[in-house]
């Protein structure tokens, strides 16, 4: 016998009672090392043996475990087992049988020898020296290794020891006896071992048994997947190849053993999900492959639930298919919380997405504000150095030059003046958008509005046009409103229309479209009730004449539009205002602007008034512009509370109509507005012959010229004096407006027409400039003096009179002032023919010095002392040159040179120095002069007189065409007169 | 002292001024103005800038003994005293007033007041000059002579 077979079965006293080997990937779920103590722990969880959970078809769990390969392995492992300890225990057995066997051989050889000696002793006396020795020497050794069993072995002598002599009868005797007791020693424990030898066949024989084991082992593992999966909220389950269920552990089952077993998912379940779930274990079944999928179902059996389900095809040991395992789990709240998380992710996302995009949209709008001012800003900045450069090159155009360089120069002014209407539309439209432009309340002439835009439009036409207008009859000969917006769309559209007509004609009509009067009001306000209302607001009025406060509510059906608007004005405070407000009527003035030009192609006219929009890119290209001049007109149109509107057709021209409202002045406001005077009758007659021509026609002739007829009412233009007193009446009685006449202007009037002949003979194609100058001069010869002002009022006087007139009453009072001593009236009437010099200077030493050195140069100067006068002044008077101190009280004159730039660039002074401010000097009551302004808005030549040439820079920045160093000095100023003076 | 040598005194009391740099080549600049339809140009001028100056330098005194000094007036108030002193080509009070705006500038009130007595000093001197310039005129004018003209 071997003994490591014996060493090998001795150290595994008990076999482990779990299965060593169910198959590696059992071994991997279930290991676990101490199954007794896995036992122990089974037995004290009570374990409820729900037999309706478990519900099997034994049977085919049996096949299964025979044809499954699995399943043979796991049953070859066990009588693979059973079999070792079997041979096991028949091994332990032989060999105890086997020393037992040896022992009793022995015993017995022992026996023959001391019976053997007893015949030797007795017959050899003597006696040999006989070494005693024991039955078991020979296999104490065997039982040694065996230490549980060496314990039952009894030590015994292994001598006999005899007290008695040798030889002796009495000895024999006690030998005798003393073998006989060893001898029933020895039989006695020949008995215990045969007895033990019993008892351990017995033992082997009663834990022996295959079957006992294997279910005990198979109790255990059955108690373990109970433990594991008695709460478990699983399903487990085994189905055929006809996906019919074999076998079923369900936890919470709903429906019996018999229902489930021997039948296919379809058969036991309806509803969503059932016959996915089948397919799904079909595929897997014919794919061969185990798979995972989480399934929807929606049975009545158990509602809607999620099942992750497991499902793994099951092979027999040829390759064959049998069926699937599957398992599954309800996971049907973890899916709801995870569905309810990727919601949750998916809307902070989404929040996120938005909250990114309103920062997007935050930043991109406060960008462009920002651009917007940037803008602004810049092209503010910008403007003033262009300016520069344009007006340079053309004084440089003025100059002795060759054909080429006055080619040259003749791009650079024409890009300069295009780069400076780019910025002057950019600045316009920033202002309307932001709402930064105010309106202006002012009492203007609607013809002689037209008459200047035409005027204008002919001095710098390129063309063989016909510039005409006509102003209907109804017109009013004055109206108020803001006279500068409607110059700048008349203009923008005159322009547009020159730009885009190559042959033909351009023209301006303007007609009356509705006209409400001051009784009917109530009734209007019923009748414009249902109809859409849009607010108009004057921002701005005439502080002389209207409060601002004072308050109006009419609605005007405009006949064009077909809509109603409200004008509203700020509520009333005083009694005097409120009947004034009743007299006070609306005209609208509709004003078309025509041209047999190329036209404008149907898609292009939605968008016509957009920002930045041309009929094409390739009318772009051709005619250049920004894009931005409808855009203004369109927003200044409605700013003033009108609408503007186009009617097209491609080759045969374009029409623009705007509507707008504006006031028609009552009589009393002519009388309180104008305190003008009347010294200048051949002014008066002007302005008769202005009021009442409401045609006329330009063609593109010098601008001296280009007046080629003025037709009258009647149709042709008479220039007798009384036919202009006739017709001045006429037109007094026939026009709906309140008469604009009053009857002191009648009276002068016919105090004026005599002169009216000399003068048109005198002055009818004389320029601007030198009626201005013959005025100044009459004002002279008439001996113009302060009481005119109080006793002779006439209202339409032309502004230019007024200007030169009031230009002497200004300087006289500045004299006064400040060099009381001098006779500067008669000084600077003589000199008025010389170009107007203004001084702004605070510093009274330096005005006695300038006005010295300036006399010397023979040239009178008018002195005002901060920059916020020389505005005022600049309101009033046209001058031709300004020398600007710079460090000055009240504005100084960076301050005042922007504001004057500003004005020139926008036609409108900044609100800080309206003419009706407080601040305004002698002259506060007067009302403003626009036309009078109009002539500043040619740039004036702005000198800085700067003490330190370091903010020459400065100057120059803020519009300043030059400095001269202070302490002036004569040769300064006079370098710099003959620079900046035309002659 | 006869005619000769008065106008001899008025141009050397002249040449010593714009040598010593108190008058600069503005002063020349005003008595060049000066001609017949004004022949008191110069004193006018003068005399208003000595009105103005002492106006200036009262309302100086008495804005830099204020607790809390406005420098802002006392640098408008300097302003005017050097764009006059200037002017009329009173070179030191000039010069006085610019290191003058300089401090006020800094808010110094100790340089502004230093400044301020210097400018005094200035000025005190070149009116003290221009009044004997314009006495030593009166004598030629009354000597029946015609002043001198430095250029």
């Amino acid at each position: 016998m071997g003994s490591g077979i014996l060493e090998d079965s001795e150290n595994e006293v008990l076999p482990s009672m779990w299965p060593d080997d169910i198959g590696n990937e059992d071994r991997k779920k279930f290991n676990i090392e101490k199954p007794q103590m896995a036992g122990d722990m089974l037995k004290d969880v009570t374990i409820k043996k729900d037999p309706s959970k478990m519900e099997a078809d034994y049977k085919r769990l049996a096949e299964l475990t025979n044809y499954t390969e699995r399943g043979s392995s796991q049953l070859a492992y066990f009588a693979k087992h059973l079999e070792y300890k079997q041979v096991h225990a028949a091994t332990l057995l032989n060999e105890e049988l086997n020393i037992l066997s040896k022992q009793r051989q022995e015993v017995e050889l022992k026996r023959l020898e001391i019976l053997k000696e007893q015949q030797l002793d007795e017959e050899k006396y003597s006696g040999s020296n006989r070494r005693p020795f024991s039955v078991l020497d020979e296999v104490c050794d065997i039982w040694g290794r065996v230490p549980k069993r060496r314990i039952d072995v009894p030590a015994y002598n292994k001598k006999v020891d005899i007290d008695a002599e040798y030889g002796t009868i009495s000895y024999w005797e006690e030998c005798a006896l003393q073998l006989n007791k060893m001898l029933e020693a020895s039989i006695e424990r020949e008995q215990t071992l045969m007895q033990k030898l019993e008892e351990n066949i017995k033992y082997l024989e009663m834990k022996s048994s295959p079957v006992e084991e294997l279910s005990q082992i198979l109790k255990r593992a059955d108690n373990f997947l109970h433990f594991i999966l008695q709460n478990a909220p699983v399903v487990i389950g085994h189905q055929d190849q006809e996906l019919r269920y074999r076998f079923i552990y369900n936890h919470f089952p709903s429906l019996a053993e018999e229902e489930i077993i021997g039948k296919t998912d379809m058969e036991i379940l309806t509803g969503d999900g059932v016959k996915e779930i089948q397919d799904f274990k079909r595929e897997v079944l014919e794919r061969g492959k185990p798979a995972k999928r989480e399934m929807n179902f929606n049975t009545p059996l158990f509602g809607a639930k999620t099942f992750l389900i497991f499902v793994e095809p099951i092979f027999s040991t040829k390759g064959e298919k049998l069926g699937i395992n599957y398992l599954s789990m309800d996971i049907t709240d973890q899916v709801a919380r995870r569905e309810k998380m990727i919601k949750l992710r998916e809307e902070i996302a989404v929040q996120e997405a938005k909250e990114k995009e309103l920062n997007r949209t935050i930043h991109i709008t406060e960008e462009t504000m920002r651009a917007k001012q940037m803008l602004a800003t810049m092209s503010h900045e910008i403007r003033s150095p262009l300016a520069g450069v344009v007006s340079m090159a053309e004084i440089l155009a003025a100059t002795k030059l060759d054909y080429e360089q006055r080619q040259l120069l003749d791009v650079m002014i024409s890009s300069g003046d295009l780069v400076l209407q780019l910025i002057n539309d950019i600045l316009d439209l920033s202002k309307v958008e932001s709402g930064a432009m105010k309106l202006e309340a002012t009492k203007f002439r609607p013809r002689e509005v037209v008459r200047h835009v035409l005027q204008s439009a002919a001095a710098s036409l390129k063309k063989e046009l016909t510039l005409e207008a006509h102003v209907a009859d109804e017109v009013p000969i004055e109206v108020i409103g803001d006279v500068l917006r409607l110059r700048q769309i008349l203009t923008n559209l005159i322009s547009n229309a020159i730009k885009f007509t190559h042959e033909g004609k351009v023209g301006i009509d303007v007609c009356v479209v509705y006209q409400n009067c001051p009784g009917c009001q109530e009734e209007q306000l019923k009748v414009g009730s249902g109809a859409s209302v849009s607010p108009l607001t004057r921002l701005s009025a005439d502080s002389h004449k209207q409060s601002s406060n004072d308050s109006e509510t009419s609605h005007c059906p405009c006949q064009e539009e077909l809509e109603c608007k409200t004008i509203q004005k700020a509520p009333t405070v005083d009694d005097t205002e409120k009947n004034r407000s009743q007299h006070e009527s609306i005209v609208w003035l509709q004003c078309n602007v025509y041209d047999t030009g190329i036209g404008i192609p149907e898609k292009a006219l939605p968008s016509l008034f957009k920002k930045y929009m041309q009929a094409s890119d390739d009318h772009a290209r051709k005619y250049g512009g920004t894009g931005l001049g409808l855009a203004i007109c369109k927003h200044l149109a409605e700013l003033m509370g009108g609408s503007i509107r186009v009617t097209s057709q491609e080759h045969n021209g374009s029409k623009f109509t705007f509507v707008l409202p504006f006031r028609v002045p009552s009589k009393q406001d002519s009388d309180d507005a104008d305190e003008m005077d009347i010294t200048d009758s051949k002014a008066l007659s002007e302005s008769i012959t202005d009021e009442i021509v409401g045609s006329f026609l330009f063609t593109n002739l010098k601008l001296g010229e280009s007046v080629v007829s003025k037709t009258n009412l009647f149709g042709s233009c008479k220039y007798g004096a009384s036919d202009m007193l006739n017709q001045l009446m006429e037109e007094s009685k026939e026009s709906t407006s309140p008469p604009s006449a009053s009857p002191n202007s009648d009276v002068i009037s016919t105090v004026a027409k005599s002169e009216v002949l000399a003068e048109q003979k005198r002055f009818g194609s004389a320029n601007e400039r030198d009626e201005e100058r013959a005025c100044a001069k009459e004002g002279v010869a008439v001996n113009f003096n302060m009481v005119s002002y109080s006793t002779e009022k006439i209202e339409n006087l032309p502004y230019e009179r007024i200007m030169s007139c009031g230009g002497v009453k200004y300087q006289s009072t500045c004299q006064s002032q400040d060099l009381e001593k001098d006779n500067g009236n008669a000084q600077c009437l003589s000199n008025c023919r010389q170009p107007r010099i203004l001084l702004v200077e605070d510093n009274r030493i330096n005005i006695l010095v300038a006005q010295k050195m300036m006399k010397q140069l023979h040239h009178t100067i008018d002195i005002v002392n901060n920059g916020l006068e020389a505005i005022h002044a600049l309101q009033r008077f046209h001058y031709d040159l300004v020398l600007m101190d710079v460090c000055m009280p009240v504005m100084d004159g960076l301050q005042a040179t922007r504001l004057i730039r500003s004005f020139e660039d926008h036609g409108y002074w900044d609100a800080s120095v309206k003419i009706e401010d407080k601040h305004a000097t002698a002259n506060s009551d007067w009302p403003p002069f626009y036309p009078a302004a109009e002539k500043c808005r040619k740039r004036i030549p702005i000198i800085a007189m700067t003490a330190n040439t370091e903010s020459a820079a400065n100057c120059l920045a803020n519009g300043m065409d030059s400095f001269i160093s202070k302490p002036a000095t004569l040769r300064n100023l006079k370098q710099c007169l003959q620079q900046y003076l035309p002659c | 002292m006869d005619l000769g040598s008065l106008q001899r005194r008025y141009i050397d009391f002249t040449s010593a001024l714009l040598r010593e740099g108190i008058l600069d080549g503005q002063f020349t600049q005003l008595q060049q103005l000066q001609d017949e339809s004004n022949p008191d140009f110069v004193l006018e001028v003068v005399t208003l800038f000595f009105e103005d100056s002492e106006k200036l330098l009262n309302e100086l005194s008495r804005t830099l003994e204020q607790q809390v000094v406005d420098f802002k007036k006392v640098d408008a108030h300097v302003h005017q005293l050097k764009g006059s002193s200037a002017s009329i080509g009173a070179q030191k009070v000039k010069d006085v007033c610019m290191a003058f705006r300089n401090y006020c500038e800094e808010m110094n009130q100790e340089g502004c007041l230093n400044c301020l007595r210097q400018v005094k000093d200035q000025y005190l001197l070149v009116k003290n000059k221009l009044e004997t310039l314009f006495m030593l005129e009166q004598q030629i004018l009354a000597a029946g002579g015609s002043i001198p003209m430095m250029w």
